[in-house]
């Protein structure tokens, strides 16, 4: 019965749409969502349309470039059927949209393996690597910013404060290679390569901990001087609270809320960094299949990678805009009265 | 040391003195600050007129230099070929900076359009073109940009079209929520009221008033871009093998780390010593443009 049903989906629309007018959570949610799942599909269309539509010939890019003289005629058309390139590109992109929703990207085509494979085997080395490296990058930031606020000596908070913008413009390839240079060759630490063990983790971790350090410090350090001039400060300490007291009880607590707002800035810069430091110490991962899906244009390879990198980003701000109101009492107050939350969408 | 000025006359050899001793003030309060004007004023001539700088050339090795650690004669040594890599260096220069100086316009100026436009537009325009830069911000730069040089080519002049690219969204988002505080101020309104066409107020009244914050943006980008290229030259995106690219420096002096280490270290301080002076300048232009 097409009409029965057609009215049951009107009814359940326009309840929907009711609970979406008169309830300013449900409208949050529903933006916020809406808003990570374009941000998937549109990154999607755009590596589609750069890297299947974009050039000339689809073709060339499969073939090594040196070789692409070589490939002609039938085995020109037997690529291209296999790869779907004969079929328009709206065909093409339907169907690949439709496999991708399904989570599957194609074959790689330097292995054959599937894209999904090929990126669930390397996962793992880098989510290790970035989750010791977050870790590290914490701990710096943390200190610094304890540190700068809570000495009173003008030249140290000076000198500390400088540190971060520092570590920002440092490239992360010259951190691995003096890195290299000081603690592999020079001192014989650790080894230079390789990813067995322990010892083959710090110098990678150290790398990429660095550069992820800065915006975070940089941040910290911002809030916690924010956190310091307000006014409950100034009444911890009237009813005597020590400054170490205040630091870890108050502003300590305050001040790291902020700093979610930039988790997918660390993200990025995590995934950025990866491939620069996996491509440097040889390691496995994610970072270094990029590079060398790129530089040999493994196009759905490619393409896998960065909707995957795009959808985790997506993914995290979503899950910072939705968890900020839970954390802070004041956007849930303003939630609730329904204005547009300040500073939770990153 | 006092100078006293003839309080008769305070002629102009009195004001020379009073700037002289201005300039000697900033020098000696903030000392990190001129140097790194000094170190971007290098870079910048070493990019503009190599030939002043060295006599070598930056492609031609001299077999009894090979691997020559840093000396008076090779002050940033000499590499498996025996080119000097001080003279690499300063020729290297013109090719990154003037990678980084394209990368940073388009940026500016397409940035500074799309973000104009949506937040003079507003509504559905602006809404769907922020939500566009939403997914320029959800791909890593790097990432980005490294696609970007595959499909179209590897080159330097390709890898300042994709870092332009790469950064277009931050100046778009600072563009347009800055064209809308100026859109809301008393002034867009009297010229409204006073009939003054829409393409008029935004040339002569919203573009400029909303310029300054982008303009800082661009100063603090110039470090960003810079290293950019050279992470993308040092991954082996940009100029191929004998071009002196700072980044593809690096990279070939990575092999011989453990043996020669001068030749990746030396250039790499040297682009090191210009992004975080590059750095240290825009921080400073900001705060004076606070003040």
């Amino acid at each position: 019965m097409p009409k029965a049903e057609s009215s049951v989906f009107a009814r359940w629309r326009a309840s929907g749409a009711r609970l979406i007018q008169r309830h300013p959570v449900a409208r949050y949610l529903t933006l916020k969502v809406g808003r990570a799942v374009f941000v998937i599909w549109a990154t999607f269309t755009a590596t589609f349309v750069l890297l299947y539509v974009f050039p000339a010939d689809p073709v060339d890019l499969l073939v090594d470039p040196a070789a692409v003289g070589q490939v002609r005629g039938e085995l020109r058309e037997q690529l291209a059927a296999t790869y779907g390139f004969d079929k328009p590109p709206l065909e093409q992109y339907l169907d690949r949209l439709g496999h991708a929703l399904t989570g599957d990207f194609g074959n790689s085509v330097t292995s054959g393996k599937p894209v999904g494979h090929a990126i669930a085997e390397t996962l793992p080395h880098t989510l290790v690597l970035a989750a010791l490296a977050l870790g590290a990058a914490l701990l710096i930031a943390f200190a610094l910013a304890v540190g700068a606020t809570a000495t009173r000596r003008p030249w140290l908070r000076n000198f500390l404060t400088s540190l971060p913008s520092a570590a920002v413009s440092i490239p992360s390839f010259m951190v691995a290679i003096l890195l290299l240079q000081v603690f592999a060759f020079t001192f014989g630490w650790f080894p230079a390569f390789g990813d067995q063990g322990w010892r083959t983790m710090v110098l990678p971790v150290a790398t990429l901990a660095l550069p992820v350090s800065g915006p975070i410090a940089q941040l910290l350090i911002r809030s916690f001087e924010a956190e310091l001039g307000a006014s409950y400060i100034a009444t911890s300490r009237a009813k005597g609270a020590t400054r170490t007291r205040i630091l870890t009880g108050d502003v300590f607590r305050n001040a790291s809320l902020p700093a979610l707002t930039i988790a997918g800035i660390v993200f990025g810069n995590l995934i950025a960094g990866s491939v620069i430091t996996e491509t440097v110490f040889s390691r496995q991962g994610v970072g270094r299949l990029t590079q060398t899906a790129i530089s040999s244009l493994d196009v759905p390879l490619v393409q896998g990678v960065v909707v995957l990198v795009a959808a985790a980003f997506a993914a995290i701000n979503l899950a910072v805009d939705l968890l900020y109101p839970l954390l802070d009492p004041r956007i849930r107050v303003s939630l609730a009265q329904g204005s547009a939350p300040a500073g939770a969408s990153a | 040391m006092t100078v006293i000025a003839p309080p008769a006359a305070p002629s102009f050899a009195a004001d020379a003195v009073r700037s002289a001793r201005h300039t000697l003030g900033v020098v000696l309060r903030q000392p990190a600050l001129v140097l790194a004007w000094l170190i971007v004023a290098i870079a910048v001539g070493w990019a503009v007129a190599p030939g002043l700088f060295t006599s070598l050339s930056p492609y031609d090795g001299n077999p009894d230099a090979i691997f020559t650690p840093p000396t008076w004669e090779h002050p940033f040594g000499a590499d498996r070929l025996g080119r000097d890599l001080f003279a690499r260096a300063v020729y290297g220069a013109g090719t990154t900076l003037s990678a980084t100086l394209v990368a940073v316009a388009i940026a500016f100026i397409f940035g500074t359009i799309i973000g104009l436009a949506a937040g003079y537009f507003g509504r559905f325009a602006d809404t769907a073109i922020m939500r566009l830069v939403d997914v320029l911000l959800a791909v890593p730069g790097l990432l980005l940009a490294m696609v970007m040089v595959s499909v179209l080519g590897y080159s330097t002049r390709n890898v300042a079209i994709a870092v332009g690219i790469a950064s277009i969204a931050g100046f778009a988002r600072v563009m347009r929520a800055e064209v809308i505080e100026v859109m809301a101020q008393d002034y867009i309104r009297a010229a409204d009221a006073l009939g003054v066409s829409r393409a008029r107020a935004v040339l002569r009244h919203v573009l400029p008033n909303s310029l300054n914050s982008v303009i800082a943006l661009a100063a603090l980008e110039v470090g960003s871009a810079i290293l950019a290229v050279a992470s993308l030259g040092f991954l082996g995106y940009g100029a191929p093998p004998p071009e002196p690219e700072w980044g593809l420096l690096v990279a070939e002096g990575r092999d011989y780390l453990g043996t020669y280490p001068w030749i990746a270290i030396m250039p790499a301080l040297s682009l090191a010593a210009v992004v975080i002076s590059a750095h240290r300048i825009s921080v400073s232009l900001r705060k004076e443009r606070r003040s």
